[in-house]
């Protein structure tokens, strides 16, 4: 028997599309206004991440989270047009809340459009809930968390910026999974056994306490974070205010010495 | 089916003829890297099993791979460009580079991703399998190849049933060293004779019916040490083609040298012997193949050529107007095919990078452009798009234009090439591969792609001695080194004149040293030199030919005129007057010279 939890990451296309019909899911729209007021998934609800990072602690995202009639009980599902990078930041602060029952929708608002599904420009009217708050720190890192125990041996943390940036500089330790090996031509992520086959390929398994880290706010590694939970791994933490605090901070960095790799870009 | 598994077809698409792949080469790959984790395989096994499967070590560290993706004959499908655009994104930096040997390579790849790759690549055809390491390399054929209008026939079929022969195939799993076959179209396009085996077809006339057959050149290559190869004979009978390959590969399994490394291509055992020697031998060898063999050893040539359609117009753009610059890059960058009506459109990359979006828009335009339906690698890190009607071209021009493809000068010098120098290589000294794009860009603002004195010249640049980047048959040709100035060095490159790859081949003449920041002013100097002393018809290649050879009578009359009119830009200021003299392109610190261990010869 596994003992790795099996955990819903993401909801796929026609079961979001059978629970708008029954109205028993709350999707949120994580993209900017103006794009929502443009076109959205029927019933959509819209968050969009830069109004949520304005202010992310705790009571305030409690406000928003009962302001978008979502108590404990709701199914929460998210999508954004950004393969899933912002979605994957707005459901980890809903897990972070203490909600059980959030997944990110499968693919992109752009690619359910292209498909031909429904869409529209309605905004629905919400009735306000009452959420409760069982914060969950064990799937947070903050940088004095990192920087105790990312030198432990059975801990794993993962850059997933582009491959340049991470030459360029790191936190020294860290290994290289770049957001892009995460997804599909058509998916945010991955089948479950192409991703296990992949990290496996890596050493990266369950016995593990994994940490994620991108570039600022927590997206892409956010992603990462959904990744690793969808192959079941039990141990999974956000380094949510990334490098960007690890540098402002003065703290150690690594560097690929000796070689010229930018001018390998054609960027 | 559920929605989300629809997906956009082309149901129009040709197909690739030979399926290179093996999916199980991935999945053994993968079981290989883990064991050697753990141990169990030692580094030099594991080392020879990595390049046999196509993966190249990189510059200063063994946890990345650079893995060279075969395209025999050049050929390059849609579907398979797509692939490694998303290849490129994932596993490696989100561009891809164009060899010279018609391979496309991704650089700074996780050596545990490797398998990955290969797993993408079998999914659509692909192969790396002996892509490096001492096995027969990509067998490469002329862009033109079928299109050219100065060639016998096409030689295409027979670089694919060479390839195929080759591939995987006992005899060339462990040979002395890398061998190389170039099939070309005719002695103006290629390098036949800076190759181990080089081909050009010709025809004769047998009592009435023609004859198919090649033109063989053998025992040449550029290096440390470059030769020049040598024809085996008036004409190969393309019945013989197999058994000549098979008999040359024979010889150089059991004579070539095995234990030292840096002289160890079959050149050296050809200048070694001595050619008439090696020439009898080859040819005693082929009669006891061709007497040998079992009659199921033949090359499976498919002579069924490809489809030539014209795709459909999805869009009406008739009335938009041409952009700027369409009749430069009409000039520099497009041949008239032997077909008519139709075009070779050449795509010149900046020393052949090309980003993960580039290539996937790539992929659309063949579909929507080339009415064969595929591309072909070029030899100057290139790409040819062939079968472009006459009546596409401005529209073309105008779509490579929004991506950033439509950089002109493809067809001139002003389309140098670049090894990947110290971007990834661990026997680099230089970055030649940054120098290649600063003087490409500098000879796009000149404008000089447009002289028509400097069309047929070229410029080819090497990060070190090994010749990777094909100086040694250059017009102007430089390779990297470090200069040194007391306790201070800089980046410095040996420069050689007049050398040349057609039929009056020739290695360029050692001319002067020449630090790196220095190399534009020189260049540009010697293209003065040129035109002060040019006889009216003259072209660049022309004029150096015979300064080279001492048979200039103008004021320049040798190299060492040349060399003397360099001399003021060899010598180094002082690290107060001009610190950025001590910097390599692409790097802000102090030049020092770092290598590591080479691959080649593993």
């Amino acid at each position: 028997m596994s003992q790795e939890k099996t955990v819903k990451t993401t909801t796929d296309i026609d079961s979001l599309r059978s629970e708008i019909r029954d109205k028993s899911t709350r999707v949120i729209d994580v993209r900017r206004e103006e794009d929502y007021k443009q076109s959205h998934i029927p019933t959509a609800v819209n968050l969009p991440l830069a109004n949520l990072l304005s202010d992310d602690n705790p009571e305030r995202v409690l406000k928003l989270v009962n302001a978008m009639g979502i108590d404990d009980e709701t199914p929460v599902v998210v999508y954004d047009d950004t393969f899933g990078a912002l979605a994957s930041r707005v459901a980890w602060t809903l897990e972070y809340l203490g909600h059980s029952d959030v997944s990110l929708l499968e693919t992109t608002f752009s690619k359910w459009k292209s498909l031909g599904l429904e869409n529209d420009n309605k905004t629905p009217e919400i009735q306000s809930k009452n959420h409760s708050i069982h914060l969950k720190p064990e799937i947070l890192a903050t940088s004095d968390y990192l920087e105790t125990s990312k030198d432990k041996p059975n801990v794993i943390l993962i850059d997933n910026r582009e491959r340049l940036n991470y030459l360029e500089q790191h936190i020294p330790g860290a290994i290289s999974l770049p957001y892009r090996t995460l997804a599909t031509q058509d998916k945010i992520l991955r089948p479950k056994e192409d991703m296990k086959r992949l990290l496996d390929n890596r050493r990266i398994s369950g016995n593990s306490e994994i940490i994620t880290y991108c570039g600022s706010v927590g997206t892409l590694s956010g992603l990462a974070y959904y990744a690793l939970k969808s192959v079941g791994l039990p141990n999974v933490k956000l380094y949510v205010r990334s490098f960007k605090e690890w540098k402002g901070l003065e703290k150690p960095i690594a560097k690929q010495q000796d070689a010229s790799y930018w001018d390998l870009s054609a960027e | 089916m559920t929605v989300s598994d629809l997906k956009q077809s082309y149901p129009d698409s040709p197909k690739p003829k030979i399926n290179w792949a093996r999916i199980e080469e991935a999945e053994d790959f993968a079981n290989t890297v883990k064991l050697f984790r753990q141990g169990k395989y030692d580094e030099d096994s594991f080392r020879r099993y990595r390049l046999q499967h196509g993966a190249y070590g990189t510059r200063m560290t063994n946890d990345y791979a650079m893995v060279r993706i075969k395209l025999p004959a050049g050929e390059i499908y849609p579907h398979q460009l797509e692939k490694i655009s998303q290849l490129s994104e994932q596993f490696s930096i989100g561009s891809a580079h164009f060899s010279t040997r018609e391979n496309i390579q991704l650089h700074w790849v996780i050596l545990e991703d490797v398998s990955e790759i290969l797993r993408g690549l079998s999914e659509v055809g692909l192969t790396s399998r002996e892509a490096c390491g001492n096995s027969v390399r990509n067998v490469m054929c002329s862009p033109l190849s079928g299109v050219c209008p100065d060639e016998e026939f096409d030689s295409t079929p027979y670089a694919l049933a060479t390839a195929r022969f080759f591939l995987r195939n006992p005899l060339s799993q462990s040979l002395p060293r890398k061998f190389k076959f170039n099939f070309t179209c005719c002695e103006k396009h290629g390098m036949v004779r800076m190759v181990d085996v080089g081909l050009i077809p010709q025809t004769r006339d047998l009592d009435g019916t023609i004859q198919k057959g090649f033109k063989i050149f053998l025992g040449g290559g550029l290096g440390n040490k470059s030769f020049v190869g040598y024809q085996l004979e008036e004409f190969t009978p393309e019945e013989d083609l197999l058994y000549t390959s098979i008999a040359v590969l024979r010889i150089f399994d059991r004579l070539g040298d095995r234990k030292n490394m840096a002289r160890n291509r079959m050149r050296y055992l050809v200048n070694d012997m001595g050619w008439e020697k090696f020439q009898n031998l080859v040819l005693k060898e082929r009669a006891i193949v061709r007497a040998t063999q079992s009659v199921v050893t033949r090359l499976e040539v498919d002579p069924t050529p490809s489809i030539i359609k014209r795709p459909i117009r999805i869009s009406d753009e008739s009335g938009s107007s041409i952009p700027d610059g369409y009749a430069r890059w009409l000039k520099t960058n497009t041949l008239k095919q032997k077909q008519s009506e139709y075009n070779s459109v050449f795509i010149t990359l900046e020393a052949g990078d090309i980003t993960s979006n580039q290539i996937t828009a790539l992929a659309t335009i063949i579909r929507e452009f080339s009415s064969e339906g595929y591309a072909r690698a070029g030899f100057v890190q290139n790409i040819a798009l062939r079968y472009v009607h006459d009546d596409d071209l401005s529209r073309l021009y105008s779509k490579l234009l929004t991506v950033g493809l439509a950089k002109s000068g493809a067809l001139t010098m002003a389309a140098p090439i670049g090894c990947s120098g110290t971007t990834s290589c661990n026997l680099a000294l230089t970055n030649s591969h940054r120098l290649a794009k600063e003087i490409q860009r500098k000879f796009l603002e000149l404008k000089l792609d447009q002289d028509d004195d400097l069309r047929d010249s070229s410029i080819k640049i090497s990060g070190c001695p090994n010749a990777c980047g094909q100086h040694g048959i250059a017009t102007i040709g430089f390779f990297g080194g470090g200069g040194r100035v007391g306790k201070e060095m800089y980046p410095n490159y040996q420069m050689s004149l007049g050398g040349r790859s057609d039929g009056e081949t020739m290695l360029g003449a050692t001319c002067h040293r020449i630090p790196a920041k220095r190399v534009i002013p020189v260049i540009l100097k010697i293209i003065e030199l040129f035109k002060q002393n040019k006889k009216s018809d003259d072209t660049l290649k022309d004029w150096m030919h015979r300064v080279v050879n001492g048979k200039e009578d103008s004021e320049i009359k040798s190299i060492l005129d040349i060399r003397k009119a360099l001399d003021s830009f060899t010598i180094p200021p002082t690290k107060e007057e001009d610190p950025d003299f001590y910097t390599d392109y692409g790097s802000d610190s102090s030049y020092h010279t770092k290598t590591g261990k080479g691959e080649c010869a593993a």
